[in-house]
């Protein structure tokens, strides 16, 4: 069951900011670190923030938590700025569940 | 088509005809499920993106303040200010109902205490306090993002389902059921044609023998 409260997974330097407002930040030096992590973490969070760079070495992992509705494992971009990760991701979507990939008009 | 595996007769005939009955309508109620899918779908994909390009602008640039901020003190400095938040980020989480999908619906638990910097002024720059601030504005949205975007994906899923049940129905189980029923109502006349032309062929040979 969810807890009720926020993960923040990345490089520790990068996400620490995240501390002062009461989430709960793992911060991991490797990409490889981050998969035992992101599993743990997946028990308990409501809501976990994975930075682009390890969501994307761990694609397979997040998108296995996807079809349920906690926790939800969401790409946030870095200090250097987004990759477009997390934009490629909703098109993804998009295309899985119409058929193809449209772009969509913005308001 | 595959003709289904069954006896001919007129008992399984009929209840073919009953099963072809209900996956025609099964078939209408998914296929109108699908286009109510799409419809939600699309809304919260346009939200989605607009909540995504937002924040990926103003969080990256309020952690680049974070990382100037710490530029300007030692490391230890700002782990000592940033380490003990004054109170735990809460959310409420419950779920909701979409199109029977079961999606998550995420808000932080409002707080009572308005207080967002954890540490007192005296050894820490503002470039901090400014971070820290517009991190905690746009901590509102991502919250927000989280839940939008778990529900797209989510109902993306239901949605690749849901057609490929539709497809399974009207590509595979009413033609089946079509043509078993088709051979069922063949089979059953030939029969029948070939009871009466025996009856014919009893009642000449009788004709014959009596004369």
């Amino acid at each position: 069951m969810p807890n009720d409260r926020v993960a923040v997974v990345g490089d520790k330097n990068a996400i620490s900011a995240f501390k002062a407002l009461g989430a709960d930040v793992y911060g991991v030096k490797e990409f490889s670190e981050a998969e035992g992590v992101i599993k743990k973490l997946a028990r308990d969070y409501s809501v976990i923030f994975v930075t682009e760079d390890i969501a994307k070495a761990h694609r397979e992992l997040i998108n296995r938590y996807k079809a349920r509705p906690y926790p939800a494992v969401i790409p946030i971009p870095t200090a250097a700025g987004s990759d477009g990760y997390g934009m490629a991701a909703i098109n993804e979507n998009v295309e899985k569940a119409i058929g193809s990939s449209i772009t969509l008009d913005e308001e | 088509m595959a003709r289904i595996n069954v006896n001919p007769t007129r008992m399984e005939m009929r209840a073919l005809k009953g099963r072809l009955k209900t996956a025609v309508r099964g078939h209408k109620l998914l296929k109108d499920k699908t286009d109510e899918t799409i419809r939600r779908f699309m809304e919260y994909v346009r939200l989605n993106k607009k909540l995504r390009k937002e924040t990926e602008g103003e969080v990256s640039a309020a952690l680049r303040s974070f990382v100037a901020a710490g530029a300007a003190s030692t490391p230890a400095e700002i782990a000592e200010a940033v380490g003990v938040p004054v109170k735990k980020l809460k959310l409420k989480s419950g779920e909701e109902n979409i199109m029977s999908v079961r999606v998550p619906k995420i808000e932080i638990e409002e707080e009572e205490n308005s207080e967002i910097f954890p540490y007192s002024f005296a050894s820490t720059s503002s470039e901090l306090d400014a971070s820290v601030k517009s991190l905690r504005a746009v901590m509102v949205k991502l919250i927000k993002l989280a839940e939008v975007e778990k529900t797209c994906a989510m109902l993306a899923d239901e949605i690749e389902k849901t057609r490929r049940r539709v497809n399974a129905l009207e590509y595979v189980m009413i033609p089946d059921y079509q043509e078993t029923i088709k051979y069922i109502s063949m089979k059953l006349d030939e029969n029948e044609r070939a009871n009466t032309i025996r009856l014919m062929k009893v009642k000449q040979m009788l004709d014959e023998g009596q004369n």
